[in-house]
């Protein structure tokens, strides 16, 4: 079977980073700017060629790190302008000052995370504990399964940024080599569908350096008296509305683009595969296929499992999850990254957090796996699942399994 | 679905190659995914890059442990690491080699051979010993799994550009008109 096209998308074979390079020049995005880091070096590479061909009419400012990089951006989005960066891992550190402002400045600035395992001990390779590492800051953040998804979400990410009910920075994330190397078919939507899919942009109406209307941007505020506390906390409300807002805007944004374009994926969380299923395993990011293959063949042997992928991994997607567990006996949750206050992975919190509001309690397990660059493959899953069996059976959670230990 | 690994070793255009491969096999109507192996890449380190194709999608982003098929674009790599590890049943080997199919010791799991001497195909078009797309031939030409067509418009459409579009296109042809390819017959175990 040949995959439909829509009559005036084309088809490409690119990895991850093109295809997002892809997409911001469909998104037709005003102002660059760059510092290139491993795994994510490519991805600007591409459009800096793109901007050199003309192919994207965009500013691009080559800085000289980047705490530079994001401030640029701020400025450029303050002044108007549609603006994007990618960075990773030791770059996303030294971007961390500009990186907190962002969010509460409601700059609707996006930046693709090419995820990376963060240091020490040495190692250039993809893992989700970069932008793990950030998930509390209040950035929207969506992980990616594949390089179309990609693609999808990163022209999907200004349309969420900038509605008015949202108003804040998002984070796409691609795995690191697995995405940003592995490459695929992808089809590239038309210019016309996507201007008309984005609309008008308008990213400063609330916060402007524009001389024809003077303002103070940032206000002093915070302290123990006058109005300064109060202030204080209503940017703090109004920040996390605009993060909760961005649940219902993500699935508006994901339901239009399927119309639009044919290609469904799921906003929040997607279940696959758990019209009944007794247990369930979770996963998030580009782990997802080989997972999803490791279910199909499970269910092929007669085991009753499912699979629940995060896509919204911020704000997290409590009702949506809660309600794709809802009939499940147990859980077992894979991550990419480490929690080092839980011993466990991030997401595995995020999920037993999220559980505490369900109407009854299940017994859920951490599974970390294919950090640095390691591969998680079917077999891993196979374990997983035959793993989260026997605690559907007896109920009994061990401690967090560390998936390539030894292979 | 059918996995091959290539393998090579850094500066031949092992991962490029598979770049090529993939446009070639979507120009067909096939499913593709294209993962690289990758690490602290060097000249002449052995490297791999993994490829795999359907008539479905594929879901799986991950390297390949056991291919139906192993290209091999260097000559010595298989001294370096074990090429053969993991191939299933009856699977197929292109190999880069000016050797004859008897010096060439194979495992029990390969049923196909095709040897191609991409090497002096090189050193003659390039000057230099740049295999891929020569090696690209020789796949076509073993496998019959993508036509000479395909990877011609493939080449195209990369980023080779005049002298050295020409002269990969040379290489491509040179590739599958030079490979001999062999079906192994193996006596019944006793």
């Amino acid at each position: 079977m040949s995959a439909i096209l829509k009559p005036k998308s084309k088809l490409v074979v690119c990895d991850g980073n093109e295809a997002a390079a892809w997409a911001v020049s469909l998104a037709n995005v005003d102002m660059v700017a760059v510092y290139p880091i491993t795994p994510q070096s490519s991805l600007v590479e591409y459009l800096a060629k793109f901007i050199a061909d003309g192919r994207l009419n965009s500013e691009i400012v080559d800085v000289e790190g980047e705490h530079s990089v994001l401030s640029v951006l701020q400025g450029a989005c303050l002044a108007g302008a549609r603006t994007y960066t990618a960075s990773c891992g030791p770059g996303l550190a030294f971007m961390f000052e500009p990186y907190l402002r962002t969010p509460g400045l409601r700059l609707p600035l996006v930046m693709t995370i090419v995820t990376r395992d963060t240091l020490t001990p040495q190692s250039v390779c993809g893992g989700h504990q970069d932008a793990m590492s950030v998930r509390e800051v209040g950035w929207v953040q969506m992980y990616c399964e594949s390089v179309q998804e990609v693609l999808d979400t990163t022209i999907m990410a200004y349309r969420i940024a900038e509605h008015r009910d949202v108003m804040l920075p998002v984070n796409i994330c691609h795995d690191g080599n697995y995405l940003s190397f592995g490459a695929a078919r992808c089809e590239l939507p038309d210019q016309d569908e996507v201007n008309e899919f984005l609309g008008e942009k308008d990213v400063n109406w609330h916060v402007a350096l524009d001389p024809q209307r003077p303002m103070a941007v940032d206000p002093l505020t915070g302290g123990a008296g006058g109005p300064g506390p109060s202030t204080f906390v209503r940017y703090r409300k109004g920040q996390c509305a605009g993060m909760q807002n961005s649940l219902k805007v993500i699935t508006e944004a994901h339901e239009e683009w399927g119309r639009r374009f044919g290609r469904h994926h799921a906003p929040l969380v997607e279940s696959y595969r758990m019209d009944g299923a007794e247990y369930a395993i979770m996963t998030i990011g580009s782990m997802t296929g080989a997972a999803k293959d490791a279910v199909d063949a499970a269910r092929a042997r007669g085991d009753k499992v499912g699979l629940v992928k995060v896509k919204t991994y911020r704000p997290f997607p409590v009702e949506a999850l809660v309600s794709a567990l809802a009939e499940v006996k147990a859980v077992g949750v894979v991550d990419r990254s480490v929690s080092f206050g839980w011993n466990c992975g991030p997401l595995y919190q995020d999920t037993i957090a999220a559980m505490y509001s369900a109407p009854r309690r299940i017994p859920a397990m951490s599974f970390i796996g294919g950090l640095a660059g390691a591969d998680l493959t079917v077999a891993h899953f196979e374990r997983v699942i035959g793993r989260t069996r026997e605690l559907a059976l007896d109920g009994h959670a061990a401690e967090t399994v560390w998936l390539n230990e030894k292979d | 679905m059918y996995e091959i690994r290539i393998h090579g070793r850094g500066g031949q255009g092992a991962v490029l190659a598979g770049g090529i491969l993939a446009t070639a096999l979507v120009q067909e109507g096939k499913f593709v995914v294209a993962v690289p192996s990758f690490g602290f890449e060097r000249r002449g380190a052995p490297v791999a890059s993994f490829l795999r194709f359907d008539e479905r999608e594929i879901r799986q982003m991950t390297n390949i442990y056991q291919p139906d098929c192993v290209l091999c674009i260097d000559p010595t790599v298989a001294r370096a690491v074990n090429v053969f590890e993991g191939v299933k049943d009856g699977a197929v080997l292109v190999q880069t080699t000016a050797k004859p199919l008897g010096d060439i010791e194979l495992p029990p799991q390969i049923a196909t051979v095709g040897l191609c001497d991409a090497v002096s195909i090189a050193l003659d078009i390039f000057k230099r010993s740049i295999t891929n797309t020569i090696m690209l031939g020789a796949f076509a030409r073993a496998t019959g799994l993508v036509s000479l067509e395909s990877l011609q418009a493939a080449i195209q459409k990369s980023e080779f550009r005049d002298a050295g579009l020409k002269q990969n296109m040379a290489a491509l042809e040179r590739g599958y008109e030079a490979t001999e390819v062999h079906q192994i017959v193996r006596k019944a175990a006793a």
